[in-house]
């Protein structure tokens, strides 16, 4: 009998807990934190500006949470990003959106499946495979955009940005849709099993056999994908593509968000709901710091405490010093 | 005025040595790379203003990589140029590959940046902008417009740490100063980007009553205005009439806020580093003249009366 | 065999203890004294890794008192458990296998000057030190560079050079050759000598006999029995353990079988470098074996034919079609299955739960588009669970808490639930407690009665020749014999393994 640390069934109280305690947080600095109103047909508040904000790293992390629970990890999202937002803005005054969407979205298809074949078939390490994008992507949207910032003025791809679904921002409407269609591809399949068995043991999964290095390349297919959603949001948002800056470092965010919901870099179990409320902590946090007028220099520890704080209330080890102090003060 | 009298002046030697001297002059550039729309613009106007005076510029694109840099200024050195312009990506590390040039007798002149330690005698003449001033005339501005009445200015900050930030900041807090009704009640990052521009600004509404508090948004560079105009305009304010706008930089997208009249006024960073540069280069090789080591570029402001549709059709060509 | 002596060295008394809900240990006793073997045993599951925890303060109990040399002791972890002087070594050495030798018999107490480490000094205290235990290693070289036997001889070492006055090893012969074990049991002989009292677990019953002084057993969490080995008999202490007689089927000869219809046909099957061109006929309802020693190609041959391996030579002819074999994808729709040696690794999904990983290759089988709903899952996992007992019998417990005879099972259930053709087991009793290993001989026997074709590797020759109707003996990654009929016998199988390269063909 091995005692191997195995996690247990996650329900994701303490993700929740995190974020409803940073949200009362922010309603501390802020006392109009939870205040919504209706302008110009569209909700208006800081929830909102949470849920909007957090949209593209909530989109990435879709993707990510996939690919690290194959134990893979892609550092390339933001080129991505920056990429289908770069195609996006230059086609949008001349194309009709169905091909503005289908460039952008089918050039994070292209950029996914060049991660996966390195991954899958050439057996290239996933933090190395996806640094040769990372690298080249920017590069590949400073081309598109020749450098400068491409601004649109087509309202259709406009709308995505500054448009409302029942008063809500597009961002938040994508992203909820896209969760529920990732929960469908994911979990009304058999993909889900498959991807955890192969992320827990790959060897042992494609012995029993599992088709472990097509399921490798859909997940990064899949991230690509999201990446580029995330990046034609982000474009959409500033009506504009901002090659040097669109989705910079936000990969980070993005596998931050898939382990604060619990998902193991080592790869195994993951969870979808949990990934996107990892990445509305992250967001929280951000907006909270925006609002609470603390000079900048400090946003950055700021953020590495609560970060930090929320890993902590994770770890196993610590709860079991919890269980154990309070043993002790009985 | 004085600095338009040197312009003035170099202008018209320049004219006068192009046939004799500068024909035969090529330049060497050493550029950082397309880090901002700003940069590819100055590109391009270092191009036209070395055509204007017949000078053979030869554009070495460092990507963002200091070795770079000097990889492209030993080849210069090696080609035997006649000078060689370089905007250093970083302030350090120049000493050994300057005194090579120097040995070289060949002239570099700095553009944009200056470079660390102050090792004066590396380079012929450093043609930079004054960051500080910069920020003080966007201050002096606000000062001017708002008068006597109260207002409250939320600023966007720079990337926290960089010089830029830091001297622009200073500037418009010199401007500011003394000015009891101005009060700076908000101050945050946005990046120097669009995206961060439009978040914070999105905040700062917020936090302010839905920003019926705020009189003005000073703001480190234009794209970030960008941004804050297009959060203050879905909130339902009309940005250059409810909430003043003063930002840096002069990039084309910001006169097209101005001349749909929502920003109200910008701070040029002229893109034109090489002209100066060439003029005082082209003086120095014909009779000798040496430069002071620092030429200040102007920081022009404009503001809604500037006919900014005018000057968008003219800067957008210039690859911002 | 030297007389134990009386003083108890180490005293466990009423150790108790229970994982949700799960009682592990029931208020078991264990007395160990100074210079004797003492033999813990019992089926996986039994409780020895958690008295050894418990008494090592790795897992803290939950009523019961340990006295070392008469004085009560309450260690809350294995350090401290170390440093009163009670040592353990692991089935997995617990080394740093890219340090050196010396490195890991002197690592967190190096001998340094001005806070420099002496590796000078360093080497030369190590070379003593395993001379001491009849080693001739060069200590510089990095630990991996040496086989597991010696690995665990340094684990020793080291343990007993930090002062250890008891001695656990938990399985270390468990990845061990024949010549290997019997250098490790010189060691143990010696350190018994020095008046050192080891706790051994083994699943090796003629292990027990051939060291140990004394026998404790553990059954369900508790105490079953403990005697001097002199007083017990192996039918007694097999019995102790299992707590039932073993069914005597296990040692009976199956009737012979004549082949069934043709399954598989390889001819000139083979990869270079890998194992030699073979020809191989396998049939419905009969058992092919594959013996040699260990490395001769038995389980290069099994992952060949299941494509785990692709072969660059011959053909293979499956129910009368031409089969690529190129991956074990393929293998899988052919209708074949394998449960790899390497359990742990090749083997199960140790952190998904029991159900998922019984149902994992008949859902890749069905392809990602043709879930197994949870309904459906659910029904296989108890239905298997219940076929083939697995314990305990919870389908949402993850397989790496199981113990190695349970997770066996449940990979076997992961094959059975796709009704394979052909089922390629590699070792499947090794590493794997009494009870489930008679199991397991007997779920062999039924699956070929009812007309499935076998592939097993063993090094069990005495097993084998009970359930294989055909066994192929390999040498030097060649099928150098084929026996069956009267020649099928352990002693025929030995003498194929032993015969001259050159006389064999």
């Amino acid at each position: 009998m091995s005692a191997m640390p195995f996690r247990l069934p996650r329900i994701g109280t303490s993700q929740v807990a995190a974020l409803l305690a940073i949200l009362a947080m922010n309603w501390l600095v802020s006392p109009q934190f939870f205040e919504i109103r209706l302008q110009d047909g569209r909700l208006f508040g800081s929830l909102i500006d949470v849920l909007n904000r957090g949209a593209p790293v909530a989109l990435l992390s879709l993707g990510m949470v996939l690919v690290v629970a194959m134990r893979g990890i892609d550092l390339s999202v933001g080129a991505v990003m920056a990429i289908a937002g770069a195609i996006a803005a230059s086609l949008a005054d001349s194309h009709s959106l169905p091909v503005v969407l289908a460039a952008a979205l089918g050039a994070g298809l292209l950029c996914g499946l060049w991660n996966g074949i390195l991954v899958a078939v050439f057996g290239i390490q996933p933090i190395v495979a996806t640094l040769i994008l990372m690298v080249a992507g920017r590069g590949i949207a400073q081309l598109i955009t020749e450098g400068r910032i491409v601004t649109f003025t087509s309202p259709s791809l406009a709308w995505f940005g500054g448009g409302s679904v029942l008063g809500l921002p597009p961002p938040v409407v994508l992203t909820l849709a896209m969760l529920v269609l990732t929960l469908v591809i994911v979990r009304g399949t058999a993909l889900g099993l498959l991807i955890e068995a192969t992320g827990a043991n790959a060897k042992a999964s494609a012995l029993a056999g599992v088709g472990t290095r097509l399921i490798t390349i859909a997940t990064y297919v899949w991230c690509g994908l999201c990446a580029a959603l995330a990046g034609v949001v982000a474009a959409a948002d500033i009506l504009g593509a901002d090659a040097n800056n669109a989705g910079l470092w936000l990969e980070l965010d993005a596998i931050l968000a898939v382990v604060i919901g619990g998902t193991s870099l080592l790869g195994g179990r993951f969870s979808l709901v949990l990934a996107v409320v990892g990445a509305l902590i992250i967001q929280a946090m951000n907006t909270g710091i925006l609002l609470s007028g603390f000079p900048p220099e400090t946003n950055l520890i700021v953020k590495a405490m609560v970060v930090l704080a929320v890993l902590l209330a994770q770890s196993p080890r610590l709860s079991g010093l919890a269980t154990f102090l309070r043993g002790k003060s009985r | 005025m004085k600095l338009k009298g040197i312009l003035i002046a170099s202008a018209i030697a320049g004219a006068m040595s192009a046939n004799a001297q500068a024909r035969d002059l090529t330049v060497g550039f050493s550029q950082i790379g397309s880090e901002s729309g700003w940069r590819a613009a100055e590109t391009t106007v270092s191009k036209s203003e070395a055509k204007r005076r017949n000078v053979t510029l030869k554009i070495a694109d460092a990507q963002q990589k200091q070795e770079n840099q000097i990889k492209a200024i030993r080849s210069f050195i090696a080609q035997g140029v006649d000078a060689v312009f370089l905007a250093p990506v970083v302030s350090t590390g120049w000493d050994s590959v300057l005194k090579e040039a120097k040995e070289a007798k060949i002239p570099v002149v700095l553009l944009d940046r200056d470079i660390d330690p102050a090792g004066k005698d590396l380079y012929l003449t450093a043609v930079t902008s004054d960051s500080v001033h910069e920020g003080k005339v966007a201050g002096d501005w606000l000062v001017k417009t708002v008068g006597s009445k109260p207002c409250n200015v939320v600023e966007l900050q720079g990337t926290v740490g960089a010089s830029v930030a830091t001297n622009r900041k200073k500037g418009f807090e010199n401007g500011i100063a003394g000015q009891a009704n101005i009060k700076l009640v908000r101050s945050q990052t946005g990046d120097f980007t669009r995206a961060k521009g439009k978040e914070v600004m999105e905040s700062f509404i917020k936090a302010e009553g839905g920003g019926k508090s705020i009189c003005a948004v000073y703001a480190h560079n234009d794209d970030m205005m960008v941004g804050a105009i297009q959060a203050m305009k879905e909130a339902g304010l009309k940005p250059g009439k409810d909430i003043l706008t003063v930002s840096i930089d002069a990039v084309p997208d910001i006169f097209k806020a101005m001349a749909a009249g929502e920003a109200n006024a910008t701070v040029e960073l002229t893109p034109n580093m090489a002209g100066p540069a060439l003029d005082a280069l082209v003086a120095y090789k014909a009779k000798g003249t040496v430069p002071p080591k620092w030429i200040q570029t102007e920081s022009k402001l404009y503001t809604a009366s500037d006919n900014p549709k005018a000057i968008y059709d003219s800067k957008k060509g210039l690859g911002y | 065999m030297d007389q134990p002596q009386a003083s108890p060295l180490l005293t466990a008394t009423g150790f108790c203890k229970s994982f949700a809900g799960f009682v592990a240990l029931d208020h078991v006793d264990f007395t160990l004294h100074a210079g004797e073997i003492h033999a813990l045993l019992g089926e996986n599951g039994a409780g020895k890794s958690t008295l050894i925890k418990t008494m090592t303060g790795v897992v803290q109990r939950d009523a019961g008192s340990l006295t070392l040399n008469g004085e009560e002791i309450a260690p809350h972890s294995a350090k401290e458990a170390a440093k009163a002087g009670i040592a353990t070594v692991y089935q997995e050495v617990n080394l740093a296998p890219n340090l050196s030798v010396a490195q890991n018999l002197f690592l967190g107490r190096q001998p340094t000057r001005l806070g420099f480490v002496r590796e000078g000094e360093m080497r030369r205290r190590a070379r003593a030190l395993v001379a001491e235990f009849g080693l001739d290693v060069d200590v510089s070289l990095p630990l991996e560079r040496y086989s597991v036997a010696v690995q665990h001889i340094v684990a020793i070492a080291r343990a007993v050079d930090l002062s250890a006055r008891v001695l656990i090893l938990d399985e270390p012969t468990a990845s061990l050759d024949a010549h290997e074990v019997e250098v490790l049991f010189a060691v143990m002989r010696q350190l018994r000598a020095r008046g050192i009292g080891i706790v051994f677990v083994t699943h090796f019953l003629d292990q027990v006999y051939a060291v140990c002084d004394r026998i404790t057993v553990l059954r369900n969490g508790r105490l079953a029995g403990t005697a001097a080995v002199a007083d017990m008999p192996r039918m007694d202490l097999v019995t102790m353990m299992l707590g039932h007689e073993l069914s005597e089927a296990t040692h009976v000869r199956p009737p012979h079988r004549e082949g069934g219809e043709t399954l598989a046909i390889f001819s000139g099957f083979g990869k270079a470098g890998y194992v030699e061109p073979f020809d191989l006929t396998l049939q419905k309802g009969r058992v092919v074996g594959l013996a040699g020693l260990l490395g001769s190609g038995r389980t290069e041959t099994a992952r060949l034919v299941f494509g785990a391996e692709r072969a660059d030579h011959g053909s293979a002819t499956v129910a009368g079609r031409e089969a690529k074999l190129a991956s074990p994808g393929e293998a899988l729709r052919l209708g074949f299955g394998y449960c790899p040696e390497e359990r742990k690794t090749e083997g199960i999904v140790a952190e998904l739960s029991v159900r998922e990983n019984i149902v994992l290759a008949l859902q890749a089988r069905r392809g990602v588009l043709k879930p197994l709903s949870r309904r459906e899952q659910d029904a296989i996992a108890r239905r298997f669970i219940e076929l083939l007992d697995i314990r305990p019998p919870d389908p949402e417990r993850p397989i790496g808490l199981l113990s190695g005879g349970n997770q066996q099972k449940a990979l076997l259930a992961r094959w059975l639930a796709t009704e394979p053709r052909l089922l390629i087991l590699d070792e499947p009793t090794r590493g794997i407690d009494v009870g489930a290993h008679a199991e397991i001989i007997q779920l062999i026997r039924k699956l070929c009665a009812e007309g499935m074709a076998l592939l097993i590797v063993s090094s069990e020759l005495e097993e084998i020749v009970t359930y294989a109707d055909e066994v192929i003996v390999l040498r030097d990654r060649a099928h150098v014999a084929r026996l069956t009929g009267d020649a099928l016998s352990v002693s025929g199988i030995l003498g194929a393994i032993a015969a001259d390269a050159s006389q064999a063909a």
